[in-house]
């Protein structure tokens, strides 16, 4: 059996005296697609940040493809889509892909973001001022920044909610092509109709513990409530 | 190595290339300088001595707050649509985002530094073409301290909601060395006092000022940045 792509070990995050993260214990095989659920306020999205290095666990360890997530190598293995776009109004889009794929080190920048442009359909602005564009072109924009670098690793907090459909199909083909290409895909999300379309596991979080992990059922499907009446605090 | 000067520079490329489209800092810098100088001029005689005595108090004081204006936009400009954190989730060295953003804040404020000094050697009379070089390594080095302080401080205190307080009160009190320095050196140059051994000690402290502080950011950023 190949190693987990992902590992979280007993993770325990304290915001003062308050844990919003409970000895969370995660192992997360390669290639999975996992919907990362919960109420809000149950600690999604501080487990995201862990998980993607941008904040320190007060206990416990996450380790991607069997390295500490603060490293070098290892951090250009993820990809981060978080609640904001992190893309700058003032530069262009061309601009934008091209900071970002020059510190992910790829070797043609300007190529690269190029093409991102075309497949995300923003070719023809591809000069335009990020400032200048409607929603759902920064929507769009800002998937092509956090999968560029084809990582191996996708992580992607509430990555449906106020996208416009044009940015829903492109991030859901996007998620199609990366499943198919063997990539691991974490996403945490509301939208659970959406979610557990595209998962393959399911893990339910709630105040801070991890209620729930394991792989989707078609039941959860069926039934989108089942998960939090059977695992969930009412 | 090779890895950290090129995302320092990417960083220092995008933070500049962003404050030419906007101007914004630059503006505010050196609109302020501009008013404080001219303000001077008129509470003193530009042609008496005693201003000769008081030129590097009155330059450094100047620059020291037109600096905090730059230093205060350089992480909070990151905040806007939470660009920090793809800096951070990127395999940028957290100490070459730190880097570049100081390279960028230091040549903006080298500038206004610069545009500021023309417009005291006009307003106040000041003749220094004979210590030009001197001056301009004193400037180089008090800007480099107050910078990497800056800087730093600029990214612990940019999630903080009084930041724009909170920049200026923190940093000076670490920069009174180096401004004593800086304030000393200046006053001595623009009074006809060349570099020696009277005065070699202020560079001496400068120098090391900034050599403690710059090995100090660069070690302490990524907890600064990530906790």
């Amino acid at each position: 059996m190949s190693a987990a792509a992902l590992e979280v070990d007993g993770v325990w995050k304290y915001y003062g005296d308050f844990p919003a993260l409970r000895d969370i214990r995660l192992s997360i095989e390669p290639g999975s697609t996992v919907a990362l659920l919960g109420r809000n306020g149950a600690g999604k999205t501080t487990l995201l940040r862990i998980i993607a290095g941008l904040s320190k666990a007060s206990e416990g360890s996450v380790r991607i493809q069997e390295a500490d997530v603060r490293q070098q190598a290892t951090r250009r293995r993820i990809g981060v889509l978080g609640h904001g776009i992190s893309l700058y109004d003032e530069l262009s889009a061309t601009e934008n892909l091209v900071l970002f794929a020059k510190l992910y080190g790829l070797k043609e920048p300007e190529r690269t973001a190029g093409e991102w442009l075309e497949r995300t359909g923003l070719g023809r602005v591809r000069d335009g001022l990020v400032r200048e564009f409607s929603r759902g072109m920064r929507q769009r924009l800002a998937v092509a920044r956090a999968f560029m670098h084809e990582p191996e690793v996708l992580l992607l907090d509430e990555p449906f909610t106020s996208l416009d459909d044009r940015a829903i199909t492109v991030l859901q083909s996007l998620l199609a092509d990366a499943h198919a290409a063997g990539r691991t895909i974490i996403l945490s999300t509301h939208q659970l109709r959406e979610a557990l379309e595209v998962a393959t596991h399911v893990a339910l979080i709630q105040r801070g513990r991890l209620a729930f992990s394991g792989e989707r059922s078609q039941q959860m499907i069926d039934d989108l409530g089942w998960l939090y009446r059977t695992h969930g605090e009412n | 190595m090779s890895s950290f000067l090129r995302a320092s520079y990417t960083i220092a490329a995008k933070d500049l290339r962003s404050e030419m489209r906007t101007k914004e800092a630059f503006n505010a810098s050196f609109s302020f300088s501009l008013v404080i100088l001219v303000l001077f001029s008129f509470a003193f005689d530009p042609s008496s001595e005693e201003l000769r005595t008081i030129s590097g108090g009155l330059l450094w004081l100047v620059f020291s707050f037109a600096g905090a204006l730059v230093l205060n936009r350089s992480f909070a400009r990151e905040l806007q649509n939470d660009c920090l954190d793809a800096l951070v989730s990127s395999p940028a060295p957290t100490s070459a985002i730190f880097f570049g953003k100081t390279l960028a804040n230091f040549l903006l404020l080298m500038i206004v530094e610069i545009a500021a000094l023309a417009v005291f050697a006009v307003l106040y009379d000041t003749h220094f073409s004979k210590q030009f070089w001197p001056v301009v390594l004193v400037m180089l080095l008090g800007t480099w301290g107050m910078t990497v302080i800056g800087t730093m401080f600029s990214a612990l205190t940019v999630n903080l909601r009084m930041r724009e307080m909170m920049l200026p009160t923190l940093v000076y009190p670490l920069l009174i060395p180096a401004l004593m320095a800086a304030m000393t050196l200046t006053s001595d140059l623009m009074s006809g006092t060349p570099l020696g051994k009277d005065n070699l000690i202020w560079l001496r402290v400068l120098a090391g000022f900034d050599f403690i502080y710059t090995v100090l950011a660069v070690v302490f950023i990524d907890i600064v940045l990530v906790g």
